[in-house]
């Protein structure tokens, strides 16, 4: 007797492994697409976010997936370069493979693009970098990140507030959109703070190493504190030939510059005082970000998160929230209909990341702004 | 005072750009081929020394000559394996075998490092140099003007001294003949290549110890500056290449500071525009060359 009941629920096993083997389902996970630059100038980026995205993929997965039903998520992350036209046949090929939402683009020109395509298509995307504001223009489209003119503004703002200078010098990329934005931003809010700008003076991506014409003109203005609206690697060389030169102003920076104690591993005093308005710091004391930073150097051969990581581990859990908010439970649900879900999820989610608290509003995005942080004895202080 | 300021980082930058122009020109005079690889063995030898002391804790001296020795090998290695086999190709073939080199060296790189950035423990120990309360003048600026200075005067008196630098001169003013007079030419192309990647190795260095930081890309405008050198002192043209890369970079340096820091690349590249249509064969250029 007992033989026969094994044998049927053996048979009918078999049955069942063959039914799902036949069900032509391409993948038993829903499919997230992330397109963003993993070769060309712009590797370091695109990279990070992959990381960071695979991180907290494989955490859910680990964990039992999303939703009642413990629905898995795969990643499938498309090279772009950093360049538009890619981005758009990514987003295709993304598209082709089966992609139910997308964590993306990495970089804002490329976003731009894409999000063209994905309002027409009514595809849900969350880019975790994004940060020009075109990126968001569309009902379907949200960020992680803070948009440029918010950080420059705040920056602004909060030099002008805590009156932590009133000559203050900008050394800013001219080549890029990100600089540029949070520069233009400054500039404009820096009158209403009664912040005069004494020198103003860009670099090209071409020539972003040698610095010591800028810092030079900097010294001569008597300017109390730089802004740097720049990312952490020429930062970090600013600071280093700064030293050098015996420019002793205060430096304040954006969300670019987190990760520069890292960069200067030589000499990390030098990041000493630097204040920054990040939502995320790499050497913070807080128990999600200890947890996942310690998680990306095991996954990830002892490199450091930067803010790209962090925004992309922030995306997989918003899409993890969002999707349970809108209790999404079918594997195969359609992009436009997940898309429709999402949307109104995302506006109702209220979760805590890497990055700090995380609600957004329906124009796609963070309901709060930038908090600035300080590098006291090589850690992120709040201010 | 800040001037002078200019001057002397003008100054530094330029020497650097004169020891990579002077690979170029070195190789352009003997195989009147444009190695547009050349630059990425600059990165090549800064991750070398990246490696061997991060990685082995070799002591600065023992990388540096690593680094040296891993570049002249790779130089060598190139010009057997890429180079050789199109002796007599065209030179836009040759041209585009070099382009495809640096992109081969440039995504090893990638694969190998990664694509951030890595700090470079600069291998210069020397304290900066206050002159005064507005001039200071960096250690690895003072080293790096040094070196250059060095590398030159020994180089010039290789050249023109030594038998194999002899030889290079004879190869340089006519194939044929040289091997007529019994020079072996392939053996002193090898000499060349090992010779201008070696300088290429010291360029490395001192450019990662000056802005210490390399990736994978590190070389690549260093490389076309200094190409735009060469052309500026006059391709194939020894002396040319030394004078083109401090006028190269002081120019850079002086446009950045009174003209706009934006438009510096810009004034550069200008430069090689104004020399190619004014004295196309550049400042010290003897002969028309043919050009790619």
């Amino acid at each position: 007797m007992k033989k026969r009941i094994f044998s049927i629920a053996l048979a009918g096993t078999m049955i069942l492994s063959g039914l799902v083997g036949c069900s032509g389902k391409k993948s038993d996970a829903l499919v997230i697409g992330g397109i963003g630059p993993l070769t060309g100038e712009n590797a370091q980026y695109g990279e990070a976010v992959r990381n960071g995205a695979q991180l907290a993929v494989d955490e859910i997965n680990a964990a039992g997936g999303v939703g009642t039903n413990g629905m898995k998520l795969e990643l499938n992350f498309q090279d772009d370069e950093g360049d538009s036209e890619k981005a758009v046949n990514a987003y295709n090929t993304l598209k082709d493979n089966g992609m139910q939402l997308l964590m993306g683009t990495v970089t804002s020109k490329p976003c731009i693009a894409v999000s063209e395509y994905t309002y027409s298509d009514n595809m849900f995307m969350l880019t975790p970098s994004g940060s020009a504001i075109d990126c968001t223009k569309y009902d379907n489209a949200f960020r992680v990140c803070f948009t440029d003119p918010t950080q420059g503004k705040s920056s602004a703002q909060y030099i002008g507030v805590n009156d932590l200078a009133t000559k203050v010098a900008v050394i800013y990329d001219s080549s890029s959109d990100y600089s540029a934005g949070i520069y233009d931003a400054f500039v404009a809010e820096a009158k209403n703070q009664g912040i005069e700008i004494v020198i103003t003076q860009a670099f090209t991506k071409d020539s972003k190493t040698d610095f010591s014409v800028q810092i030079q003109k900097v010294k001569e203005s008597g300017a109390e504190l730089v802004f740097l609206p720049i990312y952490y690697n020429e930062a970090a060389l600013i600071l280093q030939q700064a030293s050098s030169a015996g420019v002793t102003a205060k430096v304040f920076g954006c969300d670019g510059l987190d990760g520069i104690i890292n960069q200067l591993a030589g000499d990390a005093s030098l990041a000493e005082g630097v204040m920054l308005l990040t939502p995320f710091s790499v050497n913070s004391s807080d128990e999600t970000t200890k947890k996942f930073v310690s998680a990306y150097k095991t996954a990830f051969s002892n490199e450091l998160p930067n803010q790209f990581a962090a925004d992309a581990y922030d995306a997989i859990y918003a899409i993890k929230a969002a999707l349970e908010q809108a209790k999404v439970t079918d594997l195969e649900i359609d992009a436009s209909e997940l898309c429709d879900l999402l949307k109104i999820a995302m506006t109702k989610i209220n979760i805590d990341g890497v990055t700090g608290e995380m609600a957004w509003t329906a124009a796609g995005e963070r309901a709060k702004d930038p908090v600035p942080m300080k590098i006291v004895n090589g850690t992120y202080v709040a201010m | 005072m800040s001037f002078l300021n200019y001057l002397i980082s003008g100054l530094s930058l330029g020497s650097i750009y004169a020891l990579i122009a002077l690979g170029y020109t070195m190789v352009y005079g003997i195989a009147k081929m444009l190695n547009f690889a050349h630059g990425d063995i600059i990165m090549v030898g800064g991750f070398t020394v990246f490696t061997a002391i991060s990685s082995f804790q070799f002591s600065p001296a023992i990388s540096i000559i690593t680094g040296i020795i891993v570049c002249t090998v790779l130089g060598v290695v190139i010009e057997k394996v890429a180079y050789k086999p199109l002796r007599n190709a065209s030179s836009l073939s040759v041209l585009i075998t070099a382009i495809g080199v640096s992109y081969l060296l440039q995504n090893l790189a990638l694969l190998i490092f990664g694509s951030s950035s890595q700090n470079f423990s600069s291998v210069v120990t020397m304290k900066p140099w206050q002159i005064n309360k507005q001039l200071v003048i960096s250690g690895e600026t003072i080293v790096t003007i040094i070196v250059t200075t060095a590398i030159m005067i020994a180089l010039t008196l290789f050249v023109n001294k030594s038998k194999p630098g002899k030889a290079m001169l004879a190869v340089s003013e006519d194939k044929g003949a040289a091997q007529l007079m019994g020079i072996n030419v392939n053996k002193t192309i090898s000499v060349t290549f090992a010779i201008g990647s070696a300088l290429a190795a010291v360029a490395g260095i001192l450019l990662c110890s000056l802005y210490p930081q390399i990736n994978a890309y590190t070389g690549q405008m260093p490389g076309i500056k200094a190409f735009i050198a060469a052309v500026l002192g006059g391709i194939g043209s020894i002396p040319g290449a030394m004078i083109g890369g401090i006028l190269l970079g002081i120019i850079e340096n002086l446009s950045k500071a009174y003209i706009s820091t934006q438009l510096a690349d810009a004034i550069s590249f200008a430069v090689l525009i104004i020399v190619l249509i004014i004295k196309p064969t550049g400042i010290l250029g003897k002969k028309i060359t043919e050009k790619v």
